[in-house]
């Protein structure tokens, strides 16, 4: 339009023209590159509206006024149409960039290979915080034990038959009276030696029996037992701690009986049982729908538990006449099988990932 | 014990029409273990009925059997019309030939169910309509005996005639229910029905009739001679009955009540003997008179005496068992097992029937001693009443001369006495302070009445005198766990001990949680194995003689011969839990396991010191001295693909890496660092093992396993393991720790790229460039190392980044670069060059 060779046409209609052109040119754009190039072209020191800028100064004084602002406002015109088309452009750009980067969600991922923890040291561990949560603490003991603390402290006699080698693993030699712990009650032998009264622990851990294994017997199995001995304990607070411990493990609505049964450990003794939470009751008597789990018996057994027998106290150096005890104890694994439904102890004792890996890591 | 429900019916009045199951809810709460209710012959129904033969002809078939087509009276009810009999009859074709005209049989009609669900139906057989079946013992489920059909007698037991259509079920006892239970060792008097009706009795509160009069002479000579001369005999009843008929059978009442009791019938006085056992309590042994040679003695065992026992085995006899014997020596093992030369036998017509009462523990210890459970021995073990022998003896003696045509001596033996019961003190409110519910006085006296006691009620204490039958009432709360069961213990409240406040877990247990979280965390599998290891486990490990864990401890009677062992370290447990998952198609494997190793300590002897006191504390540090020491340990083992490749990339594999990371999760979830160190260990790689260190102290090794040691327990290559002594660790980790001040400066980094010969390790390289470093210095961390060219042979060049920053003021470049320069320095003490390019 005008050029350095030619007197510069600086009428309204002239710069409205070029105001026009550079607009029209602006909103074409479609990409920042574009946007990049159309500024440099109509904004930029060689556009048309710089070009003509130039000639200002060879105006009279009064028409310079007026011609400076009417070009002002066109370059701000200019300005204002490029500003305009760059929200546009990037957010437009924006958009495809987005769509281009979409994944597949659900593609699988790993941080880590899955781990977990056994269920039976899952399981103990929930059992031993129902108790620590009650301010009761978890007592621990080694499983190579003295014959001493592992019977006779727990007033079992010289012949009773569970201390014979067809029960129970011994180490050699025979004489040295050093065996594997059948129960964990040798612990609550040891802390009722060791510690101070009142005594309100969990012995959870390891045993040994010389069983043969299959779907309901391992000879290496986990146990959790309780005991405390304060003044003026009774068979009462036995059956509260085990309607509390049997709740937490099986909801509020599992029903719990005790029975007369005989531990030497305590007297009086009882076999605790659950209701069976497979036919609840419902096949007993009833040979049309008989139910596996319970045997059609209604209940099914879950521990042994009792008040302290007070030999056992006077063994341990407490004076029965002060004081009292109860204690209770049940199997991991059997627990395990009712919570969980693991249907073969075997599973929990052969080391195959999927059982450990089957809850997720957690007892729910 | 399994107890016929009709049987105990005879004891105890129980209301009528209570079934087994019924009865066995009352027993189960009161404590006994019934396992099982046998509901016997309740899969017999429909039309089964006493027949008369009327007349049969023999009809040989092609295939050489004979049968016998049966015309049969089955009474007026049952009969058809026929031809030949007014009276009408069915025709049955039978395969037996035990029966003559005129005899009473057992017929199944059609519609009748007997065991296996077999339907009786008139079928075609043989060319005839079969209208019924003539029953053998097996088909009706009260026998095994398939020899011939069942003939029965004139008159039933009670003396009244059968007849052709008469119900012959309780004549052949064809219905009862049994109670199968698991008497435990306590209340052995619940093995027997006398013992079982009377704890009905009790719980029903009806009234229950002993069988047993407890009234026992006094001392009296005049029967066979005994002579007791051990104080495990205390009684001994001898009875003496002649002439008894070897021909008679043993009535059908009782060979069934035997063989529904789990025992077998075998002869008429043998049976009365066992009959008499079951009801009472009291075992009893026939002895064949004319075999016994000069007076019984009882008394323990000589050096190298022997016994040829009933079950025709040689016994050779301790100087514990206690024997019965005669002139020729021993004739039985007390209270376990008669012998066989005076067993009673086909010609035996002169018996003397031993009662005798013998100490449960002496009797306990024979019998383990000699592997020899037997219904007496199962009594004598847990205690028989001995005011009981010699009612039950004349009871025996009384069934012998009823049913087998002998005659009672007049001349009998009383040797000892009934063992005086010890009367003892009972605070009346013992029992309801043991029980938490409130018993009156008057209730604890009725109840302890009701269960056979001689109570004398003072104003606070009672003095009371337990019946003979119960051994297990002596200590206080004995008696307090005696009103419990009689009481219910249903009635017991249910209330929630307060525990003082606790202190939660210890540091101990709360570091191992930790670090098995953190573990899993990372990505191991928890397994428990058993903890034992095989002979030459150690050896295959190539553990060397001198090391901890070659200090074993071996089992006497281990689970298997193969694993005699206790674990000294948790490799091979886990060697096999891998070996195990492989072999099931589980090939990518990171576990672990923690858990005790046994390390054999002094191998002295545990002391079995006295109960009635606490021991001392010289008695307790004896036996703990005893036990091996038991260090928790984690161990783990890793084989295949820690990550596998993928779409999004290629896999990692599992090995040294990982196991060195596992040792750092494991020590950083105490809040310890662990430095590694290289070392030589079985079973790992020479080259590829690292001792682990916490504040200089060693709790372990991890690497890649010896490729010896792969192959020889067929581990994938390229395994590696790790096991830790957590007992060390959580010793060694920080007690408690101070959070360090946050800078907010801006931060310097520096790069240093340094060559250093292979003998030196990047952790010495980083150690040293940290020390130089100084104060500045914020973290260092290793990025790169390298070998090739521009790296002379036998060195690495390994590049570091550091990172330096104040608390309190920008760094200035000068200050960066002089603590740079300070840590080459430091470095160059190793032999690290400053690497140029």
């Amino acid at each position: 339009m005008t050029g350095p060779d030619s007197p510069a046409d600086l009428s309204q209609e002239s710069v409205d023209a070029m105001v026009a052109s550079a607009v029209a040119a602006i909103s074409a754009v479609q990409s920042s590159a574009e946007l990049k190039a159309a500024r440099s072209a109509h904004a930029g020191d060689k556009s048309p509206l710089a070009l003509v800028y130039r000639a200002i100064g060879s105006l009279p004084g009064p028409d310079r006024k007026v011609v400076g602002q009417r070009l002002g406002a066109a370059r701000a015109q200019v300005a204002q149409a490029l500003s305009d088309r760059e929200s546009v452009v990037v957010a437009a750009e924006l958009e495809a960039q987005l769509a281009a980067e979409r994944i597949d969600v659900t593609l699988p991922v790993d941080l880590a290979p899955q781990g977990a923890p056994h269920p039976i040291t899952a399981l103990m561990d929930l059992m031993a915080d129902v108790f620590v949560a009650m301010g009761w603490e978890v007592a621990e003991g080694p499983e190579v034990e003295a014959e001493w603390l592992n019977f006779d402290a727990l007033n079992t006699d010289p012949d009773h038959p569970a201390r014979s080698t067809t029960d129970t693993l011994f180490v050699e030699p025979l004489l040295n009276h050093v065996l594997l712990r059948t129960q964990t009650s040798p612990v609550q032998a040891r802390t009722m030696l060791e510690r101070e009264l009142p005594i309100y622990i969990v012995c959870p851990g390891k045993v040994y029996r010389a069983d043969e294994i299959d779907a309901t017997h391992v000879p290496v199995f986990h146990q959790i037992e309780g005991l405390v001995v304060d003044k003026g304990i009774s068979l009462a607070h036995l059956k509260g701690t085990l309607d509390h411990l049997a709740q937490s493990m099986f909801g509020d609505d599992i029903e719990t009986r005790i029975r007369p049964h005989y531990f030497p450990f305590t007297e009086p003794s009882a076999e605790v049982d659950l209701k069976c939470f497979v036919c609840h009751g419902e096949s007993v008597g009833n040979p049309d729908a008989p139910c596996r789990t319970c045997k059609s018996q209604g209940w099914i057994e879950w521990g042994g538990s009792g008040v302290v027998n007070p030999r056992v106290l006077i063994a341990c150096g407490i004076d029965p006449t002060e004081y009292s005890g109860f204690a209770f104890g049940m199997g991991i694994e059997r627990t395990l099988m009712f919570r969980n439904h693991a249907a073969d102890m075997r599973d929990m004792v052969e080391g195959d990932v999927r059982f450990s890996r089957s809850l997720k890591g957690i007892v729910r | 014990m399994r107890a016929p429900l009709t049987w105990l019916a005879e004891h105890v009045e129980l209301p009528e029409g209570m079934s087994g199951r019924e009865l066995s809810e009352v027993l189960i709460r009161a404590g006994l273990e019934v396992e099982t209710v046998d509901e016997v012959g309740s899969d017999v129904s429909g039309p089964i009925v006493v027949g008369r033969i009327l007349a049969f002809t023999e009809e040989p078939q092609k295939n050489g059997k004979t049968i016998r087509w049966v015309q049969v009276d089955v009474g007026a009810e049952h009969n058809q019309p026929h031809d030949d009999y007014p009276q009408g009859c069915r025709s049955v074709v039978c395969g037996a030939d035990n029966f003559a005209v005129d005899d009473l049989v057992v017929v199944s009609l059609p519609g009748a169910k007997l065991p296996g669900g077999f339907e009786i139906a008139a079928r075609k057989t043989y060319g005839h309509i079969s209208d019924g079946m003539i029953c053998a013992e097996d088909e009706l489920g009260i026998g095994s005996d398939h020899s011939g059909i069942i003939v029965l007698p004139r008159f039933a037991d009670d003396g009244s005639e059968l007849q052709p259509g008469d119900d012959p079920a309780d004549y052949l006892v064809l219905r009862d229910d049994v109670l199968d239970i698991d008497v435990s060792p306590d209340i052995g008097y619940c093995l027997s029905i006398r013992g079982l009706a009377r704890e009905a009795g009790q719980n029903l509160g009806v009234a229950f009739t002993d069988v047993v009069n407890l009234e026992t002479p006094q001392p009296i000579a005049a029967g066979h001679p005994v002579i007791l001369e051990d104080p495990a005999c205390p009684l001994f009843v001898a009875l003496t009955v002649t002439g008894i008929d070897k021909d008679r059978p043993t009535p059908r009442w009782m060979a069934r009540r035997l063989v529904m009791a789990g025992m077998r019938s075998i002869s008429l006085a043998v049976d009365i003997t066992n009959y008499v056992m079951l009801e009472t309590g009291q075992p009893l042994h026939a002895y064949d008179a004319s075999l016994l040679t000069g007076p019984i003695r009882v008394r323990k065992a000589k050096p190298g005496e022997t016994l040829v026992t009933l079950d025709d085995q040689t016994r050779t006899l301790d100087a514990d068992d206690l024997l019965i014997t005669d002139d020729t020596g021993p004739i039985g093992l007390a209270g376990v097992m008669g012998g066989e030369s005076t067993e009673i036998g086909e010609h035996t017509v002169d018996v003397v029937i031993e009662a005798a009462n013998f100490n449960s523990r002496t009797i306990s210890r024979t019998l383990r001693r000699h592997n020899l459970p037997s219904e007496a021995s199962k009594r004598f073990h847990r205690g028989v009443d001995p005011a009981a022998a010699y009612s039950a003896a004349h009871l025996a003696a009384r069934l012998l001369v009823e049913l087998a045509g002998g005659t009672v001596s007049s001349k009998e033996t009383v040797a000892g006495a009934v063992p005086e019961v010890p009367t003892v003190s009972l605070r009346a409110d013992l029992p309801s302070e043991v029980l938490g519910v409130h018993v009156d006085a008057e209730r604890v006296v009725e109840i302890l009445r009701a269960s056979g006691c001689r109570v004398v009620a003072g104003s606070e204490e009672l003095a009371i005198t337990a019946p003979t039958w119960r051994p297990d009432l002596r200590d206080p709360y004995e008696f307090a766990e005696e009103i419990g069961r009689k009481l219910g213990l249903d009635k017991i409240p249910s209330l929630l001990p307060v525990a003082p406040p606790g202190r939660g877990l210890t540091r101990s247990q709360r570091a191992r949680r930790a670090i098995a979280r953190a573990v899993v965390d990372a990505g191991f599998v928890e397994v428990l194995t058993f903890p034992f290891m095989a002979g030459d486990d150690l050896d295959r490990l190539a553990v060397p003689a001198e090391d901890a864990r070659r200090r074993t401890v071996r089992l006497a009677n281990p689970l298997a011969e193969t694993a005699p062992l206790m674990r000294t370290t948790m490799l091979p447990g886990l060697f096999g839990a891998i070996a195990r998952n492989t072999s099931r198609g589980n090939d990518d494997l990171a576990l672990f396991e923690m858990g005790s190793v046994f390390l054999a300590g002094a191998g002295t002897a545990a002391p079995l010191v006295p109960v009635d006191r606490r021991p001392s504390a010289e008695e307790m540090q004896a036996i703990n001295a005893a036990l091996p020491d038991q260090p928790r340990h984690l161990g783990a083992v890793l084989t295949g693909q820690w990550l596998r490749a993928g779409w999004n990339g290629p896999g990692v594999r599992a090995g040294w890496q990982q196991a060195f990371a596992l040792a750092e999760v494991a020590a950083a979830a105490v809040g310890a660092d662990v430095v590694r160190r290289a070392a030589s260990r079985a079973p790992w790689h020479p080259g590829r093992c690292a001792e682990l260190l916490v504040g200089g102290i060693s709790i372990g090794f991890a690497g890649e396993l010896h490729p010896a040691v792969i192959a020889d327990y067929g581990l994938p290559n390229g395994a590696a393991a790790v096991e830790i002594d957590l007992e060390a660790l959580t010793a060694a980790a920080p007690v408690s720790g101070s959070i360090r001040a946050v800078s907010g400066h801006p931060v310097a980094k520096e790069d240093v790229a340094l060559i250093v010969p292979d003998s030196v390790s990047a952790a010495e390289v980083q150690a040293a460039l940290a020390d130089g470093a100084g104060e500045l210095l914020e973290s260092i961390s290793l990025f790169d190392v390298f070998t090739g060219e521009q790296v002379p042979s036998g060195h690495r060049s390994l590049a570091f980044a550091l990172r330096f920053r104040a608390l309190d003021r920008t760094l200035t470049d000068a200050e960066t670069a002089q603590a740079r320069e300070t840590a080459v320095a430091a470095a160059a003490n190793l032999g690290a060059v400053l690497r140029s390019f």
